[in-house]
This record gives structure tokens, sequence and C-alpha cells, in this order.
């Protein structure tokens, strides 16, 4: 039992920041009637935060390495999307070719910036700073400064759209859409199922295990959220096809970073570079991939915007690596490296998302949204790191000190 | 009898787990110049630190009376109001700024609030440069002078604070013999021809000797006696019994002979050079063995190149030129990288837990595991079941005192900390075991389980390297004693025919005539 307190306590940032995340969102669904939750707003969500989701976990394994960032992000993006644009619209290439292309060039850019970075020893701050203009200029290259539209249907069909419905006579619940909510069902009936099984598991190896009433709590939970999620989807239009890119990318850097040998080294790098590389981790390879990982994730953004954008324009992705960044940080990931999960990263996308989304639909002016997006970003961090100072009593001294000094002064009247 | 300048009265200050000082008495008089002399983890930087006001008051029980005052100092600013300035080990000066503007740092010269005189600046620097026969533009940058300059800056920056006590903390550790005469002269002439007291804290013996009106002597943490020049008989064998003079009974579990013939590890002829100043040699063509079974202990002081041996050893974890030969088990051993180290069964413990042995801010667990992740994995999944179950098998084993293994280390005392560290590289079982200080900054309790941990192993015919500048933790626990000074192995000693005076002296003869006293 100690244990799970001891999880708890060490998760206890997390479920901080998820129980912001729910606040904001019955805020807004209070303060805009009732639209935030309409099913054609959360789909909208999906649409605009895909990508800043897709950056934010690449962000993260940077951030994780200690305290890294990629400012390039956003010109990778926009390079990545002129190239497509150049590609398929102006060469008239084919569409799935040209994809894999961009994601190459994607990779040929991480490769680029984690050598000078991991093996040249440069600040990775300066390294992506340059990369932030070097890219940008050659987008505007690329582009000779115009934008190219539209894109054929066939590269839009990946992250475009939603998933066909498969009985569209079934009418569940009145749905317009059953299958997104058989999809729910579907996964939440995964997700327990494993749950049950790694349980089992565990119990006949005689490991420690989890407490019935807690297992079965966390499985109503998800359960519920995720056939709610796919119910209101379902009431629109579908599943947005992005959201199967998206599912994986995060379902797949969630095990990388909690279940392998990799994430752990990722882990120990950020935590103490020192210790890390006197135990055995490969600090510098760790760092290199950490950067070819954040570009190509770039790249599939860079995908993921153009057709959403149905075009290539030369301004795409401005300010993209300050959403991912602030994704990370409100999502409870350290400035100093080695803290932080996808899971969190998730979630600080989201209270960015519903902050833009729900100011959006209450009709205020994007000036002001920009100012209350920063004092999120920085109410966030505040909180936590005053939280640990107030742990460590560090304002003691200085109270003792003020105590101390009234009794000199006592005394030298005396 | 002169005036009592500095009188403090039974300082007591705890850390968490350890008594760093126990009712420390110390009293300097005006006009003298007063060392304090003791081992490593005597107490002499922490007693400084208690008085400088490092260690605020409230944070430490005992009075400070200065000047017949009673202080409270609560920062460094509300001693140096007094005139007490210390200089630390560690030069605190900004190397890209001038001579001048790094000795009024803090202190300015204003013509108005907030603006810099400039002129009286480097005309006062100049001034206090020529007290302490420093002969250099005040303009010049201070990376473009040697240390030993650098360490006379440090005296002029704090003649320039009005300093009415001086205090050094080896101020020569890093100088040679004439600037460390240099420096020493200087305090004896600020003494005789400005009254500067100072007190001087010093490993090198003959130094003390040398300048020290009066010598006060801590041992583990608290005052042994204080010698006057004037009416003891001042020596440094004198010094040094006061130093060592302790009891050896019941600190250190027996320890059966398990020292098997077969050689474990042989180093022949191993050199290193500095990491960065790549033409100063730091290891210098030392040698020795390592029996299977043996705890073989390294004895020298900070800066002795202990270090830097066993890092360029484990897998060539610092240094660089490296050339020697390493034989394991009769094999030749080239190990390139750190991996390389632990796959071949030779691990390091780093003497600084904090700073390159531990991620204070992750699980027990995960820190176990590190170093051999393939031992809970399976192609590159973590069995997280087995990884709890191995970590809490350690943790019975080496008595971990924590809740669960998934505490984070950084919530542990450092007594727990340190087996944390042990049971990391024992899991990675190794054959030959490099510990260098395993029991820095633990209590006297965890120290003793440490021992106890090591004995075990070494009976498991795992073979131990002790790295340690505590000699009487080297004389209880080493089967085979070196002596390590200035990159060479000086003296071997078996542990029948090791003393402390004995080895002692070994090394003053070593650093003999670095004064020419």
């Amino acid at each position: 039992m100690s244990s799970l307190w001891t999880t708890i306590r060490n998760n206890l940032k997390q479920y901080m920041i998820l129980l912001a995340l729910l606040v904001i969102i019955l805020a807004f669904q209070v303060m805009t009637n009732g639209t935030l939750l309409k099913p054609m707003n959360v789909s909208n969500l999906i649409f605009q935060n895909a990508y800043v989701v897709i950056l934010a976990v690449g962000m993260l394994m940077c951030i994780l390495t200690g305290g890294n960032i990629d400012l390039s992000v956003g010109s990778v993006v926009a390079l990545v999307g002129a190239c497509a644009g150049t590609f398929i619209i102006s060469w008239g290439w084919n569409s799935h070719l040209s994809i894999l292309l961009c994601l190459l060039i994607g990779l040929a850019i991480g490769v680029w910036q984690g050598f000078w970075i991991a093996y040249a020893r440069i600040p990775a701050f300066i390294v992506t700073l340059a990369g932030m203009l070097v890219f940008r200029g050659l987008t505007l290259i690329v582009l000779g400064g115009l934008t190219l539209a539209p894109f054929p249907a066939d590269f839009l069909a990946y992250s475009t759209g939603y998933i066909p419905d498969l009985f569209p006579e079934l009418q569940l619940f009145g749905l317009r859409n059953s299958t997104s909510f058989l999809i729910g069902v579907l996964l939440a009936a995964i997700f327990c199922v494993s749950q049950i099984r790694g349980w089992i598991w565990r119990k006949k190896k005689q490991y420690e295990v989890e407490n019935i009433a807690l297992l079965s709590l966390k499985m109503v939970v998800v359960s519920a959220a995720v056939i709610w999620l796919f119910y209101t989807l379902g009431a629109y239009r579908g599943v947005p096809k992005v959201l199967i890119t998206v599912g994986i990318i995060l379902i797949a850097y969630n095990y990388i970073t909690q279940q392998t040998v990799i994430g752990r080294h990722l882990y120990a790098l950020g935590g103490n570079e020192k210790a890390a590389r006197l135990s055995g981790v490969k600090t510098r390879k760790l760092l290199f991939l950490a950067y070819v990982n954040m570009a190509f994730l770039a790249s599939i953004a860079g995908i993921v915007f153009a057709a959403r954008l149905n075009s290539a324009s030369p301004q795409a992705g401005q300010s993209f690596e300050m959403d991912a960044i602030a994704s990370c940080f409100i999502g409870g990931a350290s400035a100093y490296g080695g803290i932080g999960t996808v899971g969190g990263t998730l979630i600080g996308a989201m209270i960015m998302g519903v902050l833009n989304n729900g100011m959006s639909i209450m009709g205020i002016s994007s000036n002001v949204q920009q100012v209350v997006k920063g004092l999120v970003l920085l109410g966030a961090v505040a909180f936590d790191v005053l939280g640990k100072q107030r742990i460590q009593l560090d304002f003691l001294p200085f109270l003792r000190r003020r105590e101390a000094h009234q009794h000199e002064s006592i005394k030298t009247e005396a | 009898m002169a005036k009592k300048l500095l009188e403090m009265r039974s300082i007591t200050k705890e850390f968490p787990g350890v008594k760093a000082l126990k009712n420390v008495n110390i009293t300097v008089e005006e006009g003298e110049i007063h060392a304090i002399v003791g081992e490593n983890g005597a107490g002499k930087s922490t007693l400084m630190n208690v008085l400088s006001g490092v260690y605020p008051y409230g944070s430490y029980t005992g009075d400070i009376y200065f000047d017949g005052q009673l202080c409270r100092f609560h920062s460094i600013k509300d001693s140096e109001r007094l005139g007490i300035v210390i200089i630390h080990q560690e030069l605190a000066l900004v190397p890209y700024l001038s001579i001048g503007e790094n000795m009024f740092l803090g202190n300015e010269r204003q013509r108005r609030r907030g603006i810099v005189n400039w002129d009286e600046t480097f005309q006062e620097a100049e001034k206090h440069l020529r007290v302490v026969g420093l002969d250099e533009n005040p303009r010049t940058l201070v990376k473009d002078i040697s240390v030993g300059k650098q360490q006379l800056v440090e005296i002029a920056k704090a003649l320039a604070k009005d300093v009415r006590l001086l205090i050094l903390d080896e101020p020569t550790s890093s100088l040679n013999e004439a600037d460390s005469r240099k420096v020493l002269d200087l305090l004896l002439s600020l003494k005789r021809e400005k009254g500067i007291t100072s007190i001087l804290i010093s490993h090198k013996l003959n130094e003390v000797a040398y300048c020290a009106d009066r010598i006060t002597i801590l041992r583990d943490g608290s005052t042994v006696e204080t010698l006057d020049k004037n009416k003891d008989e001042v020596t440094e064998e004198r010094i040094i019994r006061g130093m060592v003079g302790r009891e050896m009974t019941e600190r250190y579990p027996h320890r059966p002979k398990t020292i098997r013939k077969e050689v474990a590890l042989e180093v022949r002829d191993w050199t290193v050079y500095h990491e960065i100043y790549t033409e100063r040699r730091v290891v210098n063509n030392v040698s020795f063995k390592l029996h299977k079974g043996e705890v073989a202990g390294i004895y020298g002081l900070m800066g002795s190149g202990r270090t830097e041996l066993a890092l360029s050893i484990f897998g060539r974890a610092y240094g660089s030129r490296i050339s020697g030969t390493l034989i394991k088990d009769g094999q030749i051993l080239e190990l390139h990288s750190v991996p390389d180290a632990i796959a071949a069964g030779l691990i390091y413990v780093t003497e600084d837990r904090k700073d390159s042995g531990l991620i204070l801010g992750s699980s027990i667990m995960h820190n176990i595991t590190l170093p051999r992740m393939e031992f809970v994995s399976q192609r590159g999944r973590i069995d997280r079941d087995l990884e709890r179950k191995t970590a809490n098998e350690y943790r019975e084993t080496l008595g971990i005192k924590a809740p669960s293994v998934e505490q984070y280390v950084g919530n542990l005392s450092g007594g727990n900390q340190q087996k944390v560290l042990l049971a990391k590289w024992i899991y990675s079982k190794p054959d030959i075991l490099i510990l260098d200080e395993p029991t820095r900054g633990v209590d006297v309790g965890a120290k003793y389980e440490i021992y106890q941990i090591i004995n075990d192993l070494a009976e498991q015919g795992k073979a131990i390297l002790f790295i340690s500048s505590e000699l009487p933790e080297i004389l209880g626990m080493c089967d085979r004693i070196y002596v390590m000074d200035s990159g060479r192995i000086i003296a071997e000693f078996a542990q029948s025919e090791a003393t402390q005076e004995g080895i002692m002296n070994c090394i003053m003869q070593q650093s003999k005539g670095e004064i020419g006293a």
C-alpha cells in the first residue's frame, strides 16, 4: 500500500494538470453556453490541435534530454509543406511517393541539426535558432514567395476528412455515424482486456498487483472518457482521420518513454547527465536521436498542416515551436530535463487548444488571447516551482531573520 | 595577553544525518596568524562557513563573539561588514573582468549612486596591489594572470574591504612552491605591518609550522587542542599526532582474510593527461595489482590524481592521451567506453553521488537498474515487474531504508543514497569495483554498514580498490595500501606494517621542499 502512496505522490503533478484541464473545460463550457463540447466543435478541436500535439511529443523528447528545445520546428513544418507543394502541385509527382520523400527530407534536417548539437557540442538553442532562419529562408526560396494550392485528393486523404461510416443504415442512439461509436466501444474494450490480462499475469507471477477496486475505477473512468469522445464525434461526421496519426504517435511515444530501455536512458540523461554517462548511457547518440526524431515528427506535422490548409504557404507554421514548447511545460515537463510524460504533454496541448478555441468562440480578440496564453504558461510553471520551494521551506530563514532583527533592536535599546 | 578578536563558543552544526561540528571552541587573538588543521571531513570548512555567515544564524547552535560583540550573521554580507573576509579554496574571481573590477566587485567605488568611478577604482586597486607585492596593471584581465597571482588578487580584494580578520581556506593548494612562499610571506608582513589577523586552513603542515602563531586541531568535528608556538614545541610530528590520534576500536567490522592468489586486475605504466590542459600529466606511470577477494586502498589527498586514475581505468571516462595496459584475469583488456568497462565487469563508484552518481529526481528502482538495463529487459522492452522485484531484492540485502523502491532517491538520507549507489553497481555484476570515497558524507552507523557490504563483496571473491582520504578508514579496511601523491604511487604498505604516522610522513617527505622550510 505504501508503494501506492509513493506512486500517487510522484505523479501528483500530473493529476493536478489533469484537474486544471477539467476546470478549464468546465469554465469554457459554461462561458460559451455549451458550444465548447458540441460535437462539431469537438471535431474542430481535434483538427486544430493535431499538429501541435505531434510537435509537442517530439519537443518533449528534446526537453527530456536536459531542457533543450527546438526552435526550428515551425520552419521545418513550412519547408516540408513547401516541398510537398512543389513536388505534387508544381511538378505533378505521385502524392504517396512525395510524402515519403518529404519525411526523408525531415530526417535529413534532423541529422543535420543533431550532428551540430550532439557531436559538435553547439548549444541546441543556437543550432535551432539558426535552423529556424535557414529553413524559413529555404521555404521562401522553394516557393518563390508564392502560395501553392490546391492539393490533389489523394494527398489530402491521409489526414483530412473522416473515417467513412461503414454502417450508414445503423443509427445507434440516433447517431449520424454509428461506426465512430463502435470504434470507441472497441478501443475501451481493448484497453480493459489488456489491463485485466496484465493484472492476471502479474498475479500468477506473484508480482505486486494493484488493488482490484482501483483497477476497476481506472477502467471505468478511461472507458467512459473514450466512449464519450467517440460518441460525440459520431454525433457529427465521425472520427477525423488525423486522429489515427495522432493516436498512433501518442501510443508509440508513450510506450517508448515508459516501457523501453531507450526511453529510460532519455530520462536518465536529463536527470543527471554525468551519472548517466558513468552508468554506460550513450549520451551523445541519444541527444542526436532526439533531434532527428524531432525533425521527423515536424515533417509529419508539416504534411498534416499543409493538407489542412490545402496549400503550401511560405508563412505556414509560424510560432508553432512556441505552442509545442508551451504544451510541454504546461504539461509538467521540467525546464532542466528528465521530467515529463507524453500524457502530461497531451494534457498541456489540450489546455492550450481549449483556451484558444474557447476564447475564439467567446469572441475575445487574438491580442488578448496571447496575453492569456502567456500568463497561463507562466502561472503553470510558477505554480510548480513555488510549490517545490514551499516544501523545502525556503522562506523560513527570511522570517527568522526578520525576527532576529527585531530582537537585536530591542537589545540595543535596552 | 593580546585582545581576543574572535571567540566561537560551543558551535554545533548538524546536517541531515551527520553532526559536522560538535561543541567547537576557538579563540583568535588580535594580530596573530591562527592555523586550523585537520583531516578531510574534520569540519574545518564547515566551521569557517558558520563564521562567515554562509550557514546563517539559526542553522547552528553556539555563540560567535567578534570584537567582544555577540554576532548573528545571516549572510556573508553581514560578516564582511565587520571586516571578516573569507577566501575560498576555489578562487571566486571572474575571469573575463579586469583585476580592478574583480577587486571591487559588489563593493564598487561609485561617483553617484549606481555610476562606477573608474579612476578611483583603478587607482585604489593599484594601491592594494602594491601592498600585496603584485606588479600588474589593474586593467589586465584576470584570466591572463597565473593562478599564484590570482591568489594575491584575492588577498588584495580582501584588503579593499577593510579586512580585520582574513580567512584563507587552503590558499596554496594549487600553487607551486615559490608562489606558496610568496603568499605565506605576505600574510606575515600583513600581520607585522598592518596588524591584520588571519585564519589559515591548510593541509600542508610545513606551511602551518612556518607561519602560524597558534594552531587549533580539529578531529571529527571537535576541537582536540590548541598549540601555541611560544609555549609548546610545535613540530609536524606533534601536529600529526593531534590530527590522527584517535582510538580505532569497533569502528570497522572484522575483516576475514579473503585474499585469493589470482590477480584480478593489473595496471601497468598507466599515464593520463588532463582532459582540457592536455600537456598536464595527472597520472604518472602508475602500476599496481589487485587480487581477487582483496580490498586494496589508495590513500591520497585531494588533487593527488586518485580520482583521475580511477576514471581513466573505467573505460576512459576521463583524460586524454591515456597510455598503459590493463590486464584482467591474465587477458589484456581494451576498454574504449564506459559501456565496455561495465560489460567487462569493471566498475567505478563515484566519490560525488549527487553530482555524478545518482539521478536524484528518479526512483530507487530506476537508479539501481540503469547500468545494466539488459538484465531486466527483453529486446529493448523493460519488464517493469521484474525490475521492481530485482530492485526490492537489493533494497533488502543492502538495508536501504525506504518505504518502497518507487521512492525518489533525492528524498533519502545521505547514508541511504550511498547504499543505493552501491546497490546500483553491485547489481551490475562486477568482478572489480573501484570505490571512490564510499563513505563520504555518511554518518557513523551507515559507515559501518557500508564497510560490512564491502567485506561481503570481498568474501565473494570480488576485487576492490578502495580510494579514500580518511586514513583511519584505509587502515581499518584495506589489506594493502598504496599511497598516491602528485599523480604517482609513492609507497605501498601491507596492512600489518602501515601506521597513520608512517603514511602521513611518507606524503610529507614527498612534498618537502615544496616550500623550502
